[in-house]
Protein backbone atom coordinates (compact mmCIF):
# COMPACT_ATOMS: atom_id res chain seq x y z
CA UNK A 1 0.00 0.00 0.00
CA UNK A 2 2.95 2.32 0.83
CA UNK A 3 3.72 1.83 -2.71
CA UNK A 4 0.88 2.81 -4.22
CA UNK A 5 -0.07 5.96 -1.67
CA UNK A 6 3.71 7.42 -2.89
CA UNK A 7 3.17 6.52 -6.51
CA UNK A 8 -0.01 8.94 -5.70
CA UNK A 9 1.75 11.67 -4.02
CA UNK A 10 4.99 11.71 -5.37
CA UNK A 11 3.94 14.02 -9.01
CA UNK A 12 1.87 16.16 -6.18
CA UNK A 13 5.44 17.95 -4.87
CA UNK A 14 5.35 18.88 -8.49
CA UNK A 15 3.86 22.29 -8.47
CA UNK A 16 3.22 21.95 -12.13
CA UNK A 17 1.40 18.67 -11.81
CA UNK A 18 -0.42 20.06 -8.72
CA UNK A 19 -1.70 23.08 -10.50
CA UNK A 20 -2.50 20.39 -13.66
CA UNK A 21 -4.00 17.71 -11.69
CA UNK A 22 -6.23 20.71 -10.02
CA UNK A 23 -7.10 22.86 -13.18
CA UNK A 24 -8.27 19.90 -15.24
CA UNK A 25 -10.16 18.23 -12.32
CA UNK A 26 -12.00 21.65 -12.18
CA UNK A 27 -12.35 21.60 -15.75
CA UNK A 28 -13.95 18.00 -16.37
CA UNK A 29 -16.45 19.13 -13.50
CA UNK A 30 -17.66 22.36 -15.78
CA UNK A 31 -17.70 20.64 -18.79
CA UNK A 32 -19.70 17.72 -17.60
CA UNK A 33 -22.45 20.33 -15.95
CA UNK A 34 -22.83 22.07 -19.19
CA UNK A 35 -22.54 19.31 -20.93
CA UNK A 36 -25.59 17.27 -19.34
CA UNK A 37 -27.18 20.22 -21.22
CA UNK A 38 -24.88 19.52 -24.93
CA UNK A 39 -25.69 15.85 -24.21
CA UNK A 40 -29.63 16.53 -24.13
CA UNK A 41 -30.02 18.78 -26.76
CA UNK A 42 -27.56 17.94 -29.15
CA UNK A 43 -25.00 20.75 -28.71
CA UNK A 44 -21.84 18.94 -29.61
CA UNK A 45 -21.48 20.79 -33.18
CA UNK A 46 -21.80 24.02 -31.40
CA UNK A 47 -19.84 23.33 -28.86
CA UNK A 48 -16.92 21.74 -31.13
CA UNK A 49 -16.99 24.92 -33.49
CA UNK A 50 -17.31 27.51 -30.18
CA UNK A 51 -13.94 26.24 -29.30
CA UNK A 52 -12.27 26.64 -32.72
CA UNK A 53 -13.43 29.76 -32.96
CA UNK A 54 -12.04 30.59 -29.64
CA UNK A 55 -8.66 29.71 -30.84
CA UNK A 56 -8.72 32.08 -33.68
CA UNK A 57 -9.56 34.51 -30.01
CA UNK A 58 -6.28 33.35 -28.82
CA UNK A 59 -4.42 34.07 -31.65
CA UNK A 60 -6.05 37.63 -32.31
CA UNK A 61 -5.36 38.07 -28.92
CA UNK A 62 -1.76 37.17 -28.89
CA UNK A 63 -1.13 39.18 -31.82
CA UNK A 64 -2.48 42.09 -30.22
CA UNK A 65 -0.84 41.56 -27.28
CA UNK A 66 -3.75 41.25 -25.34
CA UNK A 67 -4.52 38.65 -22.65
CA UNK A 68 -5.22 35.27 -23.72
CA UNK A 69 -8.61 33.89 -22.38
CA UNK A 70 -9.45 37.74 -23.14
CA UNK A 71 -9.46 37.00 -26.67
CA UNK A 72 -10.90 33.67 -26.66
CA UNK A 73 -13.95 35.12 -24.28
CA UNK A 74 -14.76 37.61 -26.61
CA UNK A 75 -14.65 35.70 -29.83
CA UNK A 76 -16.42 32.38 -28.34
CA UNK A 77 -19.30 34.35 -26.86
CA UNK A 78 -19.85 36.32 -29.99
CA UNK A 79 -19.91 33.31 -32.16
CA UNK A 80 -22.31 32.03 -29.97
CA UNK A 81 -24.78 35.20 -29.65
CA UNK A 82 -24.31 34.44 -33.58
CA UNK A 83 -25.29 31.33 -33.47
CA UNK A 84 -28.40 32.06 -31.07
CA UNK A 85 -29.28 34.39 -33.97
CA UNK A 86 -29.43 32.78 -36.36
CA UNK A 87 -30.60 29.28 -35.15
CA UNK A 88 -33.93 31.36 -34.97
CA UNK A 89 -34.15 32.20 -38.46
CA UNK A 90 -34.82 29.68 -40.44
CA UNK A 91 -33.82 29.06 -43.98
CA UNK A 92 -30.50 27.67 -44.55
CA UNK A 93 -29.89 24.67 -41.72
CA UNK A 94 -28.00 25.66 -39.14
CA UNK A 95 -25.29 22.85 -38.90
CA UNK A 96 -24.18 23.92 -42.52
CA UNK A 97 -24.21 27.50 -41.78
CA UNK A 98 -22.02 26.87 -38.42
CA UNK A 99 -19.91 24.54 -40.19
CA UNK A 100 -19.15 27.62 -42.99
CA UNK A 101 -18.64 30.00 -40.46
CA UNK A 102 -16.42 28.03 -37.43
CA UNK A 103 -14.34 26.33 -40.47
CA UNK A 104 -13.70 29.91 -41.99
CA UNK A 105 -12.94 31.72 -38.52
CA UNK A 106 -10.42 28.59 -37.66
CA UNK A 107 -8.47 28.75 -40.91
CA UNK A 108 -8.35 32.69 -40.69
CA UNK A 109 -6.96 31.82 -36.69
CA UNK A 110 -4.36 29.22 -38.76
CA UNK A 111 -3.30 31.59 -41.09
CA UNK A 112 -2.91 34.55 -38.81
CA UNK A 113 -0.39 32.43 -36.75
CA UNK A 114 2.10 31.80 -39.24
CA UNK A 115 1.80 35.26 -40.87
CA UNK A 116 1.67 37.53 -37.78
CA UNK A 117 3.93 35.14 -35.37
CA UNK A 118 7.21 34.78 -36.87
CA UNK A 119 8.88 33.34 -33.88
CA UNK A 120 5.58 31.34 -33.07
CA UNK A 121 5.98 29.79 -29.64
CA UNK A 122 4.54 26.24 -28.66
CA UNK A 123 2.32 28.36 -26.40
CA UNK A 124 -0.37 28.23 -29.28
CA UNK A 125 0.41 24.67 -30.55
CA UNK A 126 -0.58 24.11 -27.08
CA UNK A 127 -3.95 25.39 -27.04
CA UNK A 128 -5.39 23.16 -30.65
CA UNK A 129 -3.87 19.42 -28.50
CA UNK A 130 -4.17 21.10 -24.80
CA UNK A 131 -1.27 21.45 -22.15
CA UNK A 132 -3.07 21.22 -18.32
CA UNK A 133 0.37 20.64 -17.18
CA UNK A 134 1.61 24.05 -18.73
CA UNK A 135 -1.08 25.72 -16.44
CA UNK A 136 0.40 28.69 -14.74
CA UNK A 137 -1.17 29.95 -11.20
CA UNK A 138 -2.53 32.96 -12.87
CA UNK A 139 -4.85 30.52 -15.12
CA UNK A 140 -5.83 28.41 -12.49
CA UNK A 141 -7.15 31.80 -10.85
CA UNK A 142 -8.78 32.35 -14.55
CA UNK A 143 -10.34 28.46 -14.68
CA UNK A 144 -11.42 28.82 -10.79
CA UNK A 145 -13.08 32.36 -11.25
CA UNK A 146 -14.89 31.59 -14.77
CA UNK A 147 -15.59 27.95 -13.75
CA UNK A 148 -17.30 28.86 -10.13
CA UNK A 149 -19.14 31.53 -12.27
CA UNK A 150 -20.77 28.73 -14.39
CA UNK A 151 -21.53 26.57 -11.73
CA UNK A 152 -23.28 29.07 -10.24
CA UNK A 153 -25.18 30.63 -12.67
CA UNK A 154 -26.45 26.94 -13.22
CA UNK A 155 -27.16 26.24 -10.13
CA UNK A 156 -29.56 29.35 -9.49
CA UNK A 157 -31.20 28.83 -12.65
CA UNK A 158 -31.03 25.36 -12.16
CA UNK A 159 -35.20 24.76 -12.89
CA UNK A 160 -35.47 27.19 -15.30
CA UNK A 161 -32.77 25.47 -17.34
CA UNK A 162 -34.03 22.18 -17.08
CA UNK A 163 -37.39 23.54 -17.77
CA UNK A 164 -36.68 25.43 -21.29
CA UNK A 165 -33.98 22.19 -22.35
CA UNK A 166 -37.39 20.06 -21.69
CA UNK A 167 -39.97 21.89 -23.21
CA UNK A 168 -38.96 25.40 -24.31
CA UNK A 169 -42.34 26.40 -26.01
CA UNK A 170 -44.20 25.33 -22.67
CA UNK A 171 -41.86 27.37 -20.52
CA UNK A 172 -42.19 30.34 -22.52
CA UNK A 173 -46.01 29.79 -22.37
CA UNK A 174 -45.62 29.52 -18.81
CA UNK A 175 -43.88 32.88 -18.76
CA UNK A 176 -40.41 32.06 -18.55
CA UNK A 177 -37.99 33.95 -21.08
CA UNK A 178 -36.97 30.50 -22.32
CA UNK A 179 -35.06 32.68 -25.41
CA UNK A 180 -33.17 34.11 -23.12
CA UNK A 181 -32.51 31.09 -21.27
CA UNK A 182 -31.24 29.43 -24.26
CA UNK A 183 -29.18 31.87 -24.93
CA UNK A 184 -27.68 32.20 -21.59
CA UNK A 185 -27.19 28.55 -22.06
CA UNK A 186 -25.02 28.98 -24.99
CA UNK A 187 -23.03 31.68 -23.55
CA UNK A 188 -22.33 29.70 -20.18
CA UNK A 189 -21.07 27.19 -23.30
CA UNK A 190 -18.73 28.95 -24.90
CA UNK A 191 -17.17 30.30 -21.20
CA UNK A 192 -16.57 26.13 -20.58
CA UNK A 193 -15.04 25.78 -23.44
CA UNK A 194 -12.64 28.76 -23.29
CA UNK A 195 -11.55 27.35 -20.20
CA UNK A 196 -11.40 23.83 -21.14
CA UNK A 197 -9.03 24.65 -24.50
CA UNK A 198 -5.89 24.88 -22.13
CA UNK A 199 -6.40 21.82 -20.78
CA UNK A 200 -7.61 19.53 -23.49
CA UNK A 201 -7.13 22.07 -26.63
CA UNK A 202 -9.35 22.76 -29.19
CA UNK A 203 -9.62 19.25 -30.92
CA UNK A 204 -10.52 17.55 -27.60
CA UNK A 205 -13.06 19.65 -26.15
CA UNK A 206 -16.25 18.41 -27.39
CA UNK A 207 -14.79 15.10 -25.74
CA UNK A 208 -14.76 16.81 -22.29
CA UNK A 209 -18.58 17.89 -23.03
CA UNK A 210 -20.54 15.15 -24.48
CA UNK A 211 -18.43 11.38 -22.69
CA UNK A 212 -18.73 12.14 -18.80
CA UNK A 213 -22.24 13.42 -19.50
CA UNK A 214 -23.13 10.92 -22.00
CA UNK A 215 -21.72 8.51 -19.25
CA UNK A 216 -24.16 9.55 -16.75
CA UNK A 217 -26.88 9.33 -18.98
CA UNK A 218 -26.79 5.74 -18.96
CA UNK A 219 -26.95 5.37 -15.11
CA UNK A 220 -29.69 7.05 -14.76
CA UNK A 221 -32.69 8.61 -15.39
CA UNK A 222 -32.68 11.43 -12.97
CA UNK A 223 -31.33 15.28 -15.08
CA UNK A 224 -29.74 16.27 -11.49
CA UNK A 225 -28.14 12.71 -10.75
CA UNK A 226 -26.81 13.21 -14.34
CA UNK A 227 -25.27 16.25 -13.66
CA UNK A 228 -23.51 14.54 -10.78
CA UNK A 229 -22.45 11.46 -11.94
CA UNK A 230 -20.86 13.34 -14.82
CA UNK A 231 -19.04 15.68 -12.75
CA UNK A 232 -17.71 12.88 -10.91
CA UNK A 233 -17.00 10.89 -14.44
CA UNK A 234 -15.45 14.33 -15.93
CA UNK A 235 -13.33 14.59 -12.44
CA UNK A 236 -12.19 11.06 -12.39
CA UNK A 237 -10.85 11.00 -16.05
CA UNK A 238 -8.99 13.88 -15.33
CA UNK A 239 -7.50 12.53 -12.58
CA UNK A 240 -6.27 8.98 -13.77
CA UNK A 241 -5.79 11.22 -16.95
CA UNK A 242 -3.00 13.53 -15.06
CA UNK A 243 -1.36 10.32 -13.87
CA UNK A 244 -1.21 8.57 -17.13
CA UNK A 245 0.55 11.25 -18.38
CA UNK A 246 2.99 11.38 -15.98
CA UNK A 247 3.77 7.77 -15.53
CA UNK A 248 3.37 6.92 -19.40
CA UNK A 249 5.00 10.40 -20.72
CA UNK A 250 2.07 10.87 -23.35
CA UNK A 251 -0.34 14.10 -23.96
CA UNK A 252 -2.76 14.83 -20.73
CA UNK A 253 -5.55 16.21 -23.05
CA UNK A 254 -5.01 13.22 -25.31
CA UNK A 255 -4.50 11.08 -21.74
CA UNK A 256 -7.81 12.88 -20.02
CA UNK A 257 -9.93 11.84 -23.25
CA UNK A 258 -8.86 8.35 -23.26
CA UNK A 259 -9.66 7.68 -20.11
CA UNK A 260 -13.29 9.20 -20.15
CA UNK A 261 -14.09 7.12 -23.37
CA UNK A 262 -12.78 3.51 -21.80
CA UNK A 263 -15.17 4.86 -18.65
CA UNK A 264 -18.09 5.39 -21.29
CA UNK A 265 -17.31 1.86 -23.29
CA UNK A 266 -17.19 0.31 -20.10
CA UNK A 267 -20.60 1.87 -18.61
CA UNK A 268 -22.08 1.40 -22.11
CA UNK A 269 -21.03 -2.26 -21.69
CA UNK A 270 -22.56 -2.93 -17.88
CA UNK A 271 -25.16 -0.05 -17.91
CA UNK A 272 -28.42 -1.69 -16.14
CA UNK A 273 -30.06 0.86 -18.53
CA UNK A 274 -31.35 -1.16 -20.85
CA UNK A 275 -31.62 0.59 -24.22
CA UNK A 276 -29.99 3.58 -22.96
CA UNK A 277 -26.89 3.36 -25.26
CA UNK A 278 -29.41 3.09 -28.62
CA UNK A 279 -31.64 5.86 -26.34
CA UNK A 280 -28.40 8.18 -26.41
CA UNK A 281 -27.73 7.38 -29.88
CA UNK A 282 -31.57 7.97 -31.63
CA UNK A 283 -31.95 10.93 -29.44
CA UNK A 284 -32.60 14.10 -31.38
CA UNK A 285 -30.05 16.37 -32.47
CA UNK A 286 -31.35 20.39 -32.33
CA UNK B 1 -78.09 62.22 -23.23
CA UNK B 2 -79.48 58.31 -24.75
CA UNK B 3 -76.02 57.91 -26.01
CA UNK B 4 -74.50 58.37 -22.62
CA UNK B 5 -77.73 56.27 -21.05
CA UNK B 6 -77.06 53.30 -23.31
CA UNK B 7 -73.07 53.26 -22.33
CA UNK B 8 -74.27 53.30 -18.58
CA UNK B 9 -76.79 50.31 -19.30
CA UNK B 10 -73.98 48.37 -21.07
CA UNK B 11 -70.95 48.24 -19.24
CA UNK B 12 -72.48 46.46 -16.02
CA UNK B 13 -73.51 43.50 -18.42
CA UNK B 14 -70.68 43.51 -19.91
CA UNK B 15 -68.00 43.24 -17.21
CA UNK B 16 -70.68 40.41 -15.79
CA UNK B 17 -69.63 38.40 -18.66
CA UNK B 18 -66.18 39.06 -19.12
CA UNK B 19 -64.50 36.42 -21.65
CA UNK B 20 -62.60 33.98 -20.74
CA UNK B 21 -60.35 34.77 -23.84
CA UNK B 22 -61.46 37.51 -26.17
CA UNK B 23 -59.94 38.00 -29.83
CA UNK B 24 -60.90 41.16 -31.26
CA UNK B 25 -59.86 41.53 -35.06
CA UNK B 26 -56.59 39.32 -35.24
CA UNK B 27 -54.97 38.86 -38.18
CA UNK B 28 -51.24 37.18 -37.90
CA UNK B 29 -48.59 34.61 -39.90
CA UNK B 30 -45.10 33.55 -40.13
CA UNK B 31 -43.42 35.68 -42.64
CA UNK B 32 -45.34 37.75 -44.69
CA UNK B 33 -48.30 34.67 -45.20
CA UNK B 34 -51.07 35.20 -43.17
CA UNK B 35 -52.47 32.10 -41.11
CA UNK B 36 -55.22 33.85 -39.62
CA UNK B 37 -57.71 36.68 -40.92
CA UNK B 38 -59.81 39.06 -38.99
CA UNK B 39 -60.47 36.49 -35.99
CA UNK B 40 -63.15 37.80 -33.54
CA UNK B 41 -63.83 35.28 -31.10
CA UNK B 42 -65.19 35.18 -26.88
CA UNK B 43 -65.03 31.95 -24.95
CA UNK B 44 -67.36 32.18 -21.85
CA UNK B 45 -65.46 31.14 -18.78
CA UNK B 46 -66.31 27.25 -18.14
CA UNK B 47 -66.73 26.60 -21.76
CA UNK B 48 -65.68 23.08 -23.81
CA UNK B 49 -64.79 24.04 -26.97
CA UNK B 50 -63.25 21.76 -29.49
CA UNK B 51 -61.41 23.68 -32.09
CA UNK B 52 -61.60 21.86 -35.57
CA UNK B 53 -60.32 22.61 -38.95
CA UNK B 54 -57.43 21.26 -41.59
CA UNK B 55 -54.03 20.67 -41.01
CA UNK B 56 -52.29 24.50 -42.08
CA UNK B 57 -55.92 26.12 -41.00
CA UNK B 58 -54.26 28.06 -37.80
CA UNK B 59 -55.19 25.73 -34.88
CA UNK B 60 -51.23 26.23 -33.56
CA UNK B 61 -51.45 29.41 -34.94
CA UNK B 62 -54.05 30.28 -32.89
CA UNK B 63 -52.80 28.77 -30.25
CA UNK B 64 -49.41 30.05 -29.99
CA UNK B 65 -51.04 33.80 -30.24
CA UNK B 66 -53.67 33.48 -27.27
CA UNK B 67 -50.38 31.78 -25.36
CA UNK B 68 -48.34 35.51 -25.94
CA UNK B 69 -45.87 33.10 -28.27
CA UNK B 70 -46.97 34.71 -31.09
CA UNK B 71 -47.79 38.37 -32.00
CA UNK B 72 -50.55 39.58 -33.94
CA UNK B 73 -49.95 41.73 -36.86
CA UNK B 74 -53.35 43.42 -36.04
CA UNK B 75 -55.99 43.48 -33.41
CA UNK B 76 -55.59 41.53 -30.26
CA UNK B 77 -56.15 39.17 -27.50
CA UNK B 78 -57.81 39.81 -24.01
CA UNK B 79 -57.24 36.93 -21.69
CA UNK B 80 -60.31 37.35 -18.72
CA UNK B 81 -60.17 41.16 -20.27
CA UNK B 82 -56.26 41.56 -19.84
CA UNK B 83 -54.33 42.35 -22.81
CA UNK B 84 -51.20 41.36 -21.02
CA UNK B 85 -48.85 38.13 -21.63
CA UNK B 86 -51.44 34.87 -20.03
CA UNK B 87 -48.13 33.65 -18.49
CA UNK B 88 -49.18 31.13 -15.79
CA UNK B 89 -53.17 32.01 -16.36
CA UNK B 90 -53.00 29.15 -19.40
CA UNK B 91 -51.40 25.78 -18.98
CA UNK B 92 -50.79 24.61 -22.07
CA UNK B 93 -50.67 21.00 -23.37
CA UNK B 94 -48.32 20.53 -26.23
CA UNK B 95 -48.46 17.59 -28.41
CA UNK B 96 -46.69 14.88 -27.58
CA UNK B 97 -44.92 14.33 -30.72
CA UNK B 98 -43.00 17.95 -30.33
CA UNK B 99 -41.64 16.33 -26.82
CA UNK B 100 -38.27 14.60 -26.72
CA UNK B 101 -39.10 11.60 -24.63
CA UNK B 102 -35.49 10.49 -23.77
CA UNK B 103 -34.79 13.33 -21.80
CA UNK B 104 -33.71 12.28 -17.79
CA UNK B 105 -36.86 13.66 -16.30
CA UNK B 106 -39.64 11.32 -14.39
CA UNK B 107 -43.66 11.83 -14.20
CA UNK B 108 -42.94 14.04 -11.09
CA UNK B 109 -40.19 16.15 -12.53
CA UNK B 110 -42.14 17.16 -15.32
CA UNK B 111 -45.52 18.30 -13.37
CA UNK B 112 -43.22 19.86 -10.98
CA UNK B 113 -42.13 22.49 -14.21
CA UNK B 114 -46.04 23.57 -13.47
CA UNK B 115 -44.82 25.23 -10.74
CA UNK B 116 -41.68 26.79 -11.81
CA UNK B 117 -43.14 30.03 -12.50
CA UNK B 118 -45.06 30.34 -9.67
CA UNK B 119 -42.43 30.12 -7.34
CA UNK B 120 -40.24 32.74 -9.74
CA UNK B 121 -36.01 32.38 -9.86
CA UNK B 122 -34.30 31.17 -7.11
CA UNK B 123 -37.21 29.17 -5.08
CA UNK B 124 -36.79 25.46 -4.76
CA UNK B 125 -39.84 23.63 -4.74
CA UNK B 126 -41.35 23.26 -1.10
CA UNK B 127 -44.13 20.96 0.46
CA UNK B 128 -46.92 23.40 -0.71
CA UNK B 129 -45.62 22.70 -4.31
CA UNK B 130 -44.86 18.42 -4.23
CA UNK B 131 -48.58 18.13 -2.70
CA UNK B 132 -50.18 20.29 -5.71
CA UNK B 133 -48.04 17.70 -7.76
CA UNK B 134 -49.48 15.08 -5.78
CA UNK B 135 -52.93 16.44 -6.49
CA UNK B 136 -52.53 17.06 -9.83
CA UNK B 137 -51.10 13.61 -10.76
CA UNK B 138 -54.48 11.99 -8.68
CA UNK B 139 -56.61 13.94 -10.51
CA UNK B 140 -55.19 12.20 -13.72
CA UNK B 141 -54.93 9.13 -11.72
CA UNK B 142 -51.06 8.84 -12.45
CA UNK B 143 -49.79 9.49 -9.07
CA UNK B 144 -48.53 5.30 -8.88
CA UNK B 145 -46.16 6.37 -11.51
CA UNK B 146 -44.60 9.52 -10.23
CA UNK B 147 -41.10 7.87 -10.17
CA UNK B 148 -41.13 6.69 -13.78
CA UNK B 149 -38.91 8.43 -16.51
CA UNK B 150 -41.28 9.89 -19.37
CA UNK B 151 -39.98 7.65 -22.08
CA UNK B 152 -41.35 4.81 -20.23
CA UNK B 153 -45.04 5.41 -20.47
CA UNK B 154 -48.23 5.11 -22.95
CA UNK B 155 -49.50 7.29 -25.41
CA UNK B 156 -52.13 8.06 -23.04
CA UNK B 157 -50.81 8.39 -20.07
CA UNK B 158 -48.10 10.61 -21.73
CA UNK B 159 -51.03 12.89 -22.11
CA UNK B 160 -52.30 12.56 -18.57
CA UNK B 161 -48.94 13.70 -17.36
CA UNK B 162 -48.71 17.41 -19.69
CA UNK B 163 -52.26 17.73 -18.19
CA UNK B 164 -50.67 17.39 -14.92
CA UNK B 165 -48.24 19.83 -15.71
CA UNK B 166 -50.95 22.41 -16.75
CA UNK B 167 -53.35 22.17 -13.85
CA UNK B 168 -50.20 22.56 -11.54
CA UNK B 169 -49.86 25.57 -12.49
CA UNK B 170 -53.62 26.41 -11.30
CA UNK B 171 -54.67 27.86 -14.47
CA UNK B 172 -57.96 29.84 -15.06
CA UNK B 173 -57.88 28.03 -18.99
CA UNK B 174 -56.14 25.17 -20.36
CA UNK B 175 -55.16 25.26 -24.19
CA UNK B 176 -54.83 21.34 -25.21
CA UNK B 177 -52.88 20.58 -29.10
CA UNK B 178 -54.65 17.41 -30.26
CA UNK B 179 -54.43 15.58 -26.40
CA UNK B 180 -56.20 12.79 -27.94
CA UNK B 181 -54.22 11.59 -30.78
CA UNK B 182 -52.83 8.58 -31.07
CA UNK B 183 -54.84 7.36 -27.85
CA UNK B 184 -56.83 4.00 -27.40
CA UNK B 185 -60.67 4.78 -26.71
CA UNK B 186 -60.86 4.21 -22.83
CA UNK B 187 -57.94 6.69 -22.34
CA UNK B 188 -59.94 8.94 -24.82
CA UNK B 189 -62.73 8.88 -22.61
CA UNK B 190 -60.85 9.27 -19.39
CA UNK B 191 -59.41 12.50 -20.72
CA UNK B 192 -62.88 14.08 -21.70
CA UNK B 193 -64.16 12.80 -18.78
CA UNK B 194 -61.09 15.01 -16.81
CA UNK B 195 -61.58 18.06 -19.01
CA UNK B 196 -65.54 17.65 -18.03
CA UNK B 197 -64.88 17.99 -14.66
CA UNK B 198 -62.32 20.70 -14.91
CA UNK B 199 -65.18 22.64 -16.72
CA UNK B 200 -67.71 21.87 -13.72
CA UNK B 201 -65.41 23.70 -11.51
CA UNK B 202 -64.66 26.90 -13.63
CA UNK B 203 -62.30 26.50 -15.77
CA UNK B 204 -62.35 27.10 -19.63
CA UNK B 205 -60.67 24.14 -21.77
CA UNK B 206 -60.22 24.94 -25.43
CA UNK B 207 -58.87 21.25 -27.33
CA UNK B 208 -57.83 21.17 -31.07
CA UNK B 209 -58.56 18.10 -32.46
CA UNK B 210 -58.95 15.77 -35.36
CA UNK B 211 -61.49 13.53 -33.98
CA UNK B 212 -64.73 15.36 -35.67
CA UNK B 213 -66.85 12.31 -33.59
CA UNK B 214 -65.31 13.23 -30.47
CA UNK B 215 -65.83 17.04 -30.78
CA UNK B 216 -69.13 16.74 -31.94
CA UNK B 217 -70.47 14.57 -28.63
CA UNK B 218 -68.36 16.04 -26.25
CA UNK B 219 -67.75 19.79 -26.39
CA UNK B 220 -70.36 22.49 -25.71
CA UNK B 221 -68.39 24.73 -27.97
CA UNK B 222 -67.17 24.13 -31.61
CA UNK B 223 -64.96 26.61 -33.52
CA UNK B 224 -64.18 26.01 -37.06
CA UNK B 225 -61.15 27.39 -38.14
CA UNK B 226 -59.59 27.40 -41.33
CA UNK B 227 -57.72 30.85 -41.93
CA UNK B 228 -60.94 32.51 -40.46
CA UNK B 229 -63.76 31.83 -37.65
CA UNK B 230 -66.03 29.87 -40.39
CA UNK B 231 -68.40 28.81 -37.52
CA UNK B 232 -68.48 29.28 -33.88
CA UNK B 233 -71.19 28.02 -31.41
CA UNK B 234 -73.04 24.53 -30.24
CA UNK B 235 -72.28 21.52 -32.28
CA UNK B 236 -75.39 21.18 -33.56
CA UNK B 237 -75.70 24.74 -34.98
CA UNK B 238 -72.26 24.86 -35.90
CA UNK B 239 -71.60 20.63 -36.95
CA UNK B 240 -73.96 21.57 -40.47
CA UNK B 241 -73.14 19.91 -43.51
CA UNK B 242 -72.23 23.51 -45.33
CA UNK B 243 -70.73 24.70 -42.99
CA UNK B 244 -68.33 21.46 -42.37
CA UNK B 245 -67.75 21.63 -46.67
CA UNK B 246 -66.16 25.51 -45.95
CA UNK B 247 -63.80 24.70 -43.69
CA UNK B 248 -62.45 21.09 -45.03
CA UNK B 249 -63.07 22.22 -48.37
CA UNK B 250 -64.01 18.63 -49.23
CA UNK B 251 -67.23 16.16 -48.61
CA UNK B 252 -67.33 15.32 -44.84
CA UNK B 253 -70.91 13.44 -44.70
CA UNK B 254 -72.64 14.30 -41.34
CA UNK B 255 -75.20 11.67 -40.49
CA UNK B 256 -77.57 11.45 -37.27
CA UNK B 257 -77.88 8.03 -35.69
CA UNK B 258 -80.11 8.14 -32.72
CA UNK B 259 -79.57 11.25 -32.08
CA UNK B 260 -75.97 10.83 -31.78
CA UNK B 261 -73.97 12.84 -34.71
CA UNK B 262 -70.99 10.71 -36.87
CA UNK B 263 -68.85 12.55 -39.53
CA UNK B 264 -67.80 10.25 -42.19
CA UNK B 265 -65.27 11.54 -45.22
CA UNK B 266 -67.36 11.36 -48.38
CA UNK B 267 -64.25 9.41 -50.77
CA UNK B 268 -66.96 9.41 -53.60
CA UNK B 269 -66.77 5.58 -53.40
CA UNK B 270 -70.07 4.94 -52.54
CA UNK B 271 -71.92 7.24 -54.87
CA UNK B 272 -74.48 5.31 -56.89
CA UNK B 273 -74.46 5.78 -60.62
Amino acid sequence: MPDVLSLLLEPLSYGFLLRGLVAATLIGVICAVIGTFVVLKGLAFIGDALAHIAFTGIVVAFLSGLAFYLGALVAAILAALGIGVVSRRSGISLDTSIGIFFSGIFALGIVLMSVGIKTYTVDLFSYLFGNVLGTQPGDLISIAGLGLLVLVTVLVLYKELLFTSFDPVAAEAAGLPSERLQMLLLVLLSVTVVVSVQAVGVVLVVAMLVTPSATAYLLTDRFGRMMAYGAGFGALAAVVGIYLSYYLNVPSGGAIVLVATTLFLLTAALSPKRGGWRRLIGSPAS
Amino acid sequence: MLDTHLTVAQKPAATLTTPAIAVHDLTTGYRKEPVLRDINLAVEPGALVGVIGPNGGGKSTLFKTILGLHKPWTGRVLINGDAEKPGRKIGYVPQTETVDWTFPVTVGDVVMMGRYPRLGFLRRPGQRDREAVAEALTQVKMLDHRDTQIGQLSGGQRQRVFIARALCQEPDILLLDEPVSGVDAVTQHQIFELLERLCVSGKTVIVASHDLHCVAQRFDHVLLLNGRVVGYGPPEHVLTQPLLNETFRSHLLLLQVDGRTFIVEDTGHARRP
